[in-house]
């Protein structure tokens, strides 16, 4: 079942890979420079590791049956609080005040996950309302920390969680991979993912069944934020600055979106790691081409909007029912489906 | 689902109802009185107006989105429909269409697009919110292939329609455009309250399975809203344009969460069935109010407008929480 639903979002990013091989054959060329490797594939996976946090997060939340609005927040807000931090250190470059900056960041972006969790499980607030309000305010507290300027800093401890390499590889990849792992590990190889499907297939039936609601969904948002502060930390080290205004703008449309591509629904009740990771990377891929084409960068909008379309109709028991039920007569018209794609334009 | 409407009756306005309502009627005087003992021009009936000019085609959007809401819908294409018609109008008027046809031509297509997501929400039963985050993608992709560029209107008829004030008694202007909204809040207020499609649209945010069973048109009505909403963004865009004379296709950037918190700061219950849309024109005005607030106090960060306009969003979602669960 779950290679199964593995199945078409790895189909599409092999086929943009295949476009993009006919398109510029250079993609795929590897280099190794002072022994770290670059190249278009690298710098995508290099790139794509905040959005696969964001969404790893998410996916969590999403599995609930929740959403969460405020990431993109979120991450300007872990952004300007580490760089404001790092910027009054009388030594930038030292170790042990990047790591405090680093603290007081995530510790900061988890009381917001905490508030967004209170908000959701113990007023029972609809999840999209309580993340809009971190959503709306959240920019503010973001630009209210920056003075409404962009902080730069110049560390180099700090560079490295954006632009730095281990082991030969950029260090975003491997933090982003590590994260991965580790959350697959505690959720599928413990009773924890199976709980939070359960508050996310029917709330009702698993509070019947003992399963601690509150706890579960509190702990999810918690997660979502401290995901997306790592997230806001990468960004921010990859440019050595932190825009309130910008930093992380749209992120949560694309962390939704990846999660809705990598096969989770977005009703809640099961979740897929794996497709969320391979979704997140559809994107990023998706957003390179457009850049390597030479598409004017506005079209990716565009194509996502038609992408988020056919992954709803697809995923919709309605739209499926509606095609079984045309295909039963005589004549059965392939045209019509991709027709009905085209009529949200 | 529950609506306020069960609450126990305890007649008037001390009705549980009007309570959000009465509290964002209150919020406004205080603000309002606040800026005019602390500021003496505040207290300007011309500074008054001025948030009616600034903020038309706000009033118009957030009156579309008060219908979405009141089914229990959100919407969130309004600011890059607003985006696109901005850029629709500049570009029609550049290929030489005469503007009345251009204004014909926006609002249609503002109307066919909420057509198309209403009809893709009710039909293939896909949530709102990730049907109008697409429609979002799709409205702003489309305005930025359109042009990236900001495209100033010398259309003659535009032109004038933005110059020309409307002369009020006591030396006072408003612009064309708070005619225009004033109107189309009265037309929507009385469809919303007097009309059969008034009454269906509470009935299915009350509850869509009840609307259902009582054989009301809760399909029309579904995807109505949203092309109701897709029309008054339109119309929005349409006032933008008279405001800034430009086509821009990064306008309205965000604009969707001025309206929806506008819808809420109103006292209308975001899961549908309760409020009133003369509650949306207060939350509009609240926000108005506290823009010209912070500018007079002249820090000028627009970021406190941002974390006060969140905390407000905050106070008035579990103020209404707290009136739902009193009703059940």
């Amino acid at each position: 079942m779950s290679r199964y639903r593995l199945f078409w979002p790895a189909a599409a990013l092999v086929a943009l890979l295949l476009v993009n091989l006919v398109l510029s054959p250079s993609f795929f060329s590897i280099q190794v420079r002072d022994g770290h490797l670059y190249g278009t594939l690298i710098d995508i996976l290099r790139f794509g590791a905040p959005l696969i946090l964001v969404a790893l997060g998410m996916t969590l939340v999403v599995a609930t049956g929740g959403i969460d609005l405020s990431v993109g927040s979120v991450v300007a807000i872990g952004a300007a609080i580490a760089c404001a931090q790092i910027s009054a250190l009388p030594d930038q470059n030292s170790v042990g005040g990047v790591f405090g900056a680093f603290g007081i960041a995530l510790a900061l972006c988890l009381v917001l996950g905490l508030c967004n969790g209170f908000l959701v499980s113990v007023i029972g607030i609809q999840p999209i309302i309580a993340t809009l309000i971190l959503m709306v305010a959240g920019r503010g507290l973001a630009q209210l920390v920056t003075g409404g300027q962009i902080i730069t800093v110049d560390s180099d401890p700090f560079r490295v969680l954006g632009g730095g390499y281990w082991f030969g590889l950029p260090a975003p990849i491997l933090v982003a991979l590590g994260v991965v792992a580790a959350t697959a590990l505690v959720v599928r190889r413990s009773a924890l993912g199976l709980l939070v499907e359960s508050v996310g297939g029917n709330p009702e039936a698993s509070r019947l069944a003992g399963v601690r609601a509150r706890g579960l969904l509190t702990l999810v948002y918690v997660f979502c934020g401290l995901c997306a502060g790592l997230a806001g930390l990468m960004v921010s080290s990859n440019v050595s600055s932190a825009d309130g205004n910008n930093a992380g703008l749209w992120i949560e449309l694309d962390a939704i979106l990846a999660v809705v591509i990598g096969g989770t629904l977005l009703s809640g009740g099961r979740f897929s790691l794996g497709g969320t990771v391979l979704g997140a990377l559809l994107i990023q891929t998706l957003s390179t081409t457009v850049y390597t084409v030479g598409v004017p960068p506005e079209s990716t909008l565009l194509v996502k909007a038609l992408v988020v379309t056919v992954v709803c109709l697809v995923q919709s028991p309605a739209f499926r029912a509606r095609l079984r039920r045309r295909r039963k007569p005589p004549a059965p018209a392939p045209a019509e489906p991709a027709a009905k794609v085209e009529v949200p334009a | 689902m529950s609506t306020v409407t069960a609450t126990p009756v305890r007649g008037g306005w001390r009705q549980a109802r009007y309570l959000p309502i009465a509290a964002s009627l209150a919020l406004l005087i205080i603000a309002y009185g606040f800026g005019a003992t602390r500021y003496p021009a505040f207290g300007d009936g011309q500074v008054v107006l001025n948030i009616l000019i600034d903020n038309a085609f706000l009033l118009v959007v957030a009156a579309g989105m008060t219908f979405v809401i009141l089914t229990g819908g959100i919407d969130l294409s309004v600011g890059s429909v607003v985006a696109l018609s901005t850029v629709l109008c500049a570009e029609l008027l550049a290929a030489g269409l005469p503007a009345p046809v251009v204004m014909v031509a926006v609002l249609a297509a503002g109307a066919v697009l909420g057509l198309g997501m209403g009809s893709i929400i009710h039909y293939f039963e896909i949530q709102p919110f990730i049907v109008t985050l697409a429609g979002m993608f799709l409205a702003r992709g489309i305005s930025y292939t359109l042009s990236t560029e900001s495209v100033s209107l010398e259309d003659p008829l535009f032109v004038t329609i933005a110059q020309t004030p409307v002369e009020l008694p006591g030396g006072l202007r408003v612009s064309v455009s708070v005619l225009i909204a004033v109107a189309v809040l009265l037309v929507a207020g009385y469809v919303l309250h007097y009309t059969r499609l008034g009454r269906t649209v509470y009935a299915i945010g009350g509850s869509n399975r009840s609307a259902l069973l009582m054989g009301l048109p809760v399909a029309r009505t579904r995807v109505g809203v949203y092309t109701i909403s897709g029309f008054c963004s339109a119309l929005g865009g349409i006032l933008l344009t008279f405001y800034t004379l430009s086509g821009n296709s990064s306008h309205a950037v965000g604009m969707e969460l001025d309206a929806i918190a506008a819808v809420v700061i109103g006292g209308t219950i975001l899961t549908g069935g309760s409020g009133y849309l003369a509650g949306t024109v207060l939350g509009v005005l609240v926000l108005g109010v506290i823009q010209t607030l912070i500018t007079f106090e002249g820090t000028l960060s627009s970021w406190w407008t941002k974390i006060v306009i969140g905390a407000l969003l905050l106070v008035f979602i579990l103020l209404q929480r707290l009136i739902v669960g009193r009703a059940r």
